[in-house]
């Protein structure tokens, strides 16, 4: 649906639902963030398969706040999650760390700044994988934003 | 009580050491697992590992820096080490990354 006063745009469904969780940037606290994201989602009825790209990518943004972003200290990481009616999920994981120099050398696949500690340098490929958007904002010593969509198939959660 | 939402063990069998791994793999159970793993691989220097990953429900890229830092271990002591039964989401993250090509993997009828 083309809207004019959107300049042309389409129009996005309205938000139904939303929910913000702080938490520390311990690395336990990366199956919580999923679990949590699942339980909040599950009012949509994802399917396995969906519930399952979704945490996933979800775990790779919040694995960055604990890995990079954090490197030497806990701090705080923000997730808020919103739902619209038409089944869109949108995601963002906020970080006040030490931001990303380079975001374009950072999402590009197996590129690591933490060889020793093996990572495999796709969490971005992965999160651009199983989304059908994802926008990174950073600045160098202020944080990380990374914001991702993902629309379920054939769902609506009116 | 139940610490860690991943749990490994281990199996000595006539085709190498099995590392049957269930639960979810992730950053942060990869870092234990890591460990223990390469501490068994370092004490028995077997000439094959076999992650039996049937029963992992949850893997992120971090199950896959697991599975090639093993890999590369395996290569550097002179061995070699194959994938037993991937479960769905382990084969959508090897297949999807490219490493189903460069690892072996096998299915047996378990499954």
């Amino acid at each position: 649906m083309k809207d004019k006063k959107h300049g042309g745009r389409p129009r996005l469904a309205p938000i139904c639902n939303e929910m913000k969780l702080d938490f520390p940037s311990h690395s336990k606290n990366e199956s919580f963030a999923r679990a949590a994201a699942g339980a909040f989602i599950a009012s949509l009825d994802p399917t396995a398969s969906e519930l399952s790209d979704i945490k996933c990518a979800l775990s790779e943004a919040v694995t960055n706040c604990t890995v990079h972003a954090y490197p030497d200290h806990i701090g705080i990481i923000r997730l808020q999650i919103k739902l619209r009616t038409d089944g869109t999920v949108i995601m963002s994981v906020k970080d006040s760390g030490v931001g990303i120099p380079d975001i374009e050398k950072a999402r590009e696949p197996l590129f690591t700044t933490d060889a020793a500690g093996e990572r495999s340098g796709m969490g971005f490929t992965v999160m651009e994988s199983f989304c059908d958007s994802i926008k990174v904002t950073s600045k160098t010593g202020k944080g990380t934003t990374v914001t991702m969509t993902r629309k379920l198939a054939g769902k609506s959660a009116l | 009580m139940i610490k860690s939402n991943c749990q490994y063990r281990f199996t000595a069998t006539t085709e190498g050491l099995v590392v049957s791994v269930s639960g979810e793999i992730d950053h942060h159970s990869a870092l234990s697992m890591r460990r223990d793993v390469d501490n068994i691989i370092w004490n028995r220097t077997p000439t094959h590992l076999i992650l039996d990953m049937s029963e992992v429900n949850f893997m992120d890229s971090s199950g896959l820096g697991f599975i090639m830092g093993r890999y590369a271990l395996m290569k550097e002591i002179g061995g070699s080490l194959s994938l037993r039964d991937p479960s769905p989401v382990v084969m959508k993250m090897l297949t999807m990354t490219g490493f189903d090509k460069k690892v072996r993997i096998s299915n047996t009828a378990k499954l």
